[in-house]
């Protein structure tokens, strides 16, 4: 007979509530016996529902849920040997803490000295001896904390589901917390399903992550792989701090971004554009001229345990961590191990640059004016007397801390040979043949490579200018 | 401005002259009758008077009696409709929650007279079910004020309470009794101060629907009406001390149960 190892399966679960948003979309899973496995992700990614889906609370739209090989998709959560731990603990206000966690064994009609020896022995393991008959509101809230885990594991569930119950802890009682919940899950060996927002608290404590991202799974891995092998920018974006690059692969194990052709590990074919990740204290500062790239710190941030220092490199920033501090102005030389630059093949060639608004409150990239609406951009501001740009509260928007961060896709851009004309001009570093047209990298004079998808072939290290329409760019400001 | 320096204490000043005008001098007014006779001498006789005349207990009763009553039915009918309202799906709650309440801003007379006006169809003959009509009656009246403070207690329930009892193995009539119900005691009690207290002495209600048996309120009145000042203000008197004695049980009793809950 199989051996069965999956305790609970989620498959193609997708919710979508009354109101047309989709909460979880076509979301597989296998949770393995004893697991510990956190659902990850920013608010309004999904988790949450579908730690509901799993308790029982929602009903998926579609898809199944089964439990050890069966279906419990539509049973109501009193059926299901699932007990949860509540984000604010839930715990019941007219009763004391023995009739709080004895509350699911008197519902399954258990003997009361059963109950009174059940409760005795898990409030050993929370470490609230004697506090019996303590009423809830006398409790800190570490110990209601510890009352809803004991509450939910009298019951002896088969899966206990946690749903950020960490969130309202202030940062030394969670570290504890995160340490204790961790041993418990050992001692016990019950699965573990745990909800948080919060990447450290998910790389301590877990198995296997899950991070999610709008309501679909981004990637599903170990700490370590999933801290040190992202599989797209959101999650290393989401995951620790990066200096996430847009970037090309320009020969075997070399790879092209942030202004420098690194040395790299990943095998990836010649041309591809890729995503490379640099972890801030993977990069080394050097004397300028022995870096791969040099630049100039621009801010240096005491963070107790290291240097926050932000460095810009021509059109590009850098942010690293560094127990050395550097004086803001500084020269210094840039260098990443090879095994520290994660490359990623990009889905999407989407090029983004930064633009800044100019004294006159209008937007400039390059020297160029990008004729937009900046009124229209920003959010109920609008134009003072003498034409500054006024926020919402009426003050002058600061144009030194206000960017705006340009989208534009490559089949929007177009090349001319006319080196008068365009946004910005370079050479043609790159080409590559996509069936039915050129996808070129052009490498520009400000350091800024750009990708742009053309019918037309063209030849390496052609001279370009770069025509960018306004109205095909996207704007997002920045501040 | 030497002469005369603002402070804050001073705003207090026409709030002290009102409650010694209106509240304390008033007191003291109905204590000094309650203990005196026509002569003006202290005695206890109206006291021991209104404990030994049967006329008086019975109104008493007669009075506990209709606030019992009222308060049950009240409640009976208050809770289903107060529950629906809080945890059902209704995409217009608050008109919903309007309609139960919008008879409170008719007059109060208006309505009654309706009332009588239906009873007298259905019965042919008011007076014979004096006790049921004033009932009826009475409940027509308080019913809001019931409906109100049960309402808010359970709409300000936290679900996760309810989820958690579900997730802890509880049926939803289990959740219920074991939860909701026990959760929204502290709404059910400041539903029942406002209720069986007016009920005892709304005498309107009774003259209108004519129920001739007289309730506290009468009583006092039919005292007044008679220049007997001291004896009606006894009454008074003990009324008032059966309203402190029901709120101070009542706070005690919402001390004890749950703190999550509302008062309206």
């Amino acid at each position: 007979m199989e051996q069965r190892t999956n305790i609970i399966e989620l498959k193609h679960i997708t919710k979508i509530f009354e109101d047309g948003f989709a909460a979880v979309e076509d979301f597989n899973l296998e949770i393995g016996r004893g697991e510990f496995v956190t659902f990850l992700g920013p608010s309004g990614c999904g988790k949450t529902t579908t730690l509901r889906m799993i308790a029982g609370f929602d009903i998926p739209t579609s898809g199944e849920i089964l439990l050890n090989g069966s279906p419990i998709t539509h049973l109501p959560p009193n059926k299901r040997p699932i007990n949860t731990v509540f984000q604010r603990y839930a715990l019941f206000p007219h009763m004391n803490i023995y009739d709080n966690i004895a509350f699911g064994l008197k519902q399954k009609k258990t003997p009361k000295d059963i109950i009174q020896k059940k409760v005795k022995r898990v409030l050993a393991l929370v470490d609230l001896e004697g506090f019996e008959k303590r009423s809830i509101s006398t409790l800190s809230g570490g110990q209601q904390q510890r009352v809803a885990i004991a509450r939910a594991l009298v019951n002896e569930p088969e899966i206990l589901l946690l749903d950020e119950p960490l969130g309202a802890l202030d940062l030394k009682m969670r570290q504890e917390m995160q340490l204790e919940l961790k041993a418990m899950h050992k001692k016990l060996g019950i699965t573990f399903i745990y909800v948080t927002h919060d990447q450290e608290e998910a790389l301590t404590m877990s198995d296997k992550i899950v991070v999610m991202s709008k309501g679909k799974m981004q990637q599903i891995g170990s700490p370590e792989d999933i801290y040190n092998e992202p599989k797209n920018a959101f999650v290393a974006d989401f995951i620790g701090q990066s200096n996430i690059f847009n970037g090309i692969m320009t020969g075997k194990l070399r790879a092209r971004f942030c202004g420098g052709e690194f040395a790299c590990v990943d095998d990836v074919e010649e041309g591809t554009h890729i995503t490379a990740v640099v972890r801030p204290e993977d990069v080394i500062i050097t004397q300028p001229e022995q870096g791969i790239i040099e630049g100039v710190v621009s801010s240096v941030i005491f963070k107790g345990m290291h240097y926050e220092i932000t460095v810009e490199s021509g059109r590009y920033e850098m942010v690293i961590q560094s127990v050395k501090s550097a004086r803001v102005g500084e020269r210094v030389g840039m260098q990443v191990e090879p095994d520290n630059i994660h490359i990623m093949i990009a889905e999407d060639h989407t090029n983004f640059f930064v633009a800044d608004i100019n004294k006159d409150y209008r937007l400039e990239y390059n020297d160029t004016i990008l004729d937009t609406s900046l009124t229209r951009l920003i959010p109920g501001s609008r134009r003072g007397e003498n034409g500054e740009l006024l926020d919402v509260s009426g003050e002058v928007v600061d144009i030194t801390r206000t960017k705006v961060q340009v989208a534009i896709q490559p089949q929007n851009i177009t090349m001319t040979d006319d080196q008068q004309q365009g946004l910005v001009h370079g050479t043609i570093s790159n080409l590559i043949y996509k069936g039915d047209h050129y996808s070129y990298v052009i490498h520009t004079d400000i350091g800024q490579d750009f990708v742009v998808d053309d019918e037309y072939l063209w030849n390496m290290n052609d001279s370009v200018g770069l025509i960018m329409p306004v109205e095909k760019m996207t704007f997002t400001v920045k501040r | 401005m030497r002469f005369f320096r603002f402070s804050r204490k001073n705003l207090c000043i026409p709030y002290a002259l009102y409650l010694i005008l209106f509240v304390v001098a008033p007191l003291l007014v109905l204590f000094y009758y309650a203990f005196t006779d026509g002569q003006g001498r202290f005695t206890c006789g109206n006291l021991t008077g209104f404990f030994t005349d049967p006329n008086t207990l019975g109104t008493l009763c007669y009075s506990f009696a209709i606030a019992i009553a009222t308060t049950i039915v009240c409640l009976l009918l208050a809770y289903p409709v107060a529950y629906i309202l809080a945890t059902g799906h209704f995409k217009t709650k608050s008109v919903v929650v309007m309609l139960f309440v919008l008879p409170m801003w008719i007059n109060f007379s208006l309505r009654i007279t309706a009332l009588k006006e239906v009873l007298t169809l259905l019965e042919g003959n008011l007076a014979r079910y004096p006790f049921f009509n004033t009932v009826i009656g009475m409940t027509y009246d308080f019913l809001p004020f019931m409906i109100l403070p049960i309402y808010t207690t359970i709409s300000k329930l936290d679900s996760a309470l309810l989820e958690a009892a579900l997730d802890l193995g509880a049926g939803s009539v289990q959740a219920f009794l074991h939860v909701t119900l026990p959760l929204s005691v502290p709404g059910i009690l400041s539903g029942i101060s406002m209720v069986f207290l007016p009920a005892m002495t709304n005498y309107v209600v009774l003259d209108m629907l004519y129920n001739s048996t007289y309730i506290m309120g009468s009583l006092i009145g039919s005292y007044f009406s008679a220049y007997n000042w001291h004896g009606g203000s006894m009454i008074a008197l003990i009324l008032l001390a059966i309203i402190c004695l029901f709120t101070l049980l009542n706070g005690e009793a919402e001390e004890s149960s749950a703190r999550g809950g509302a008062l309206l």
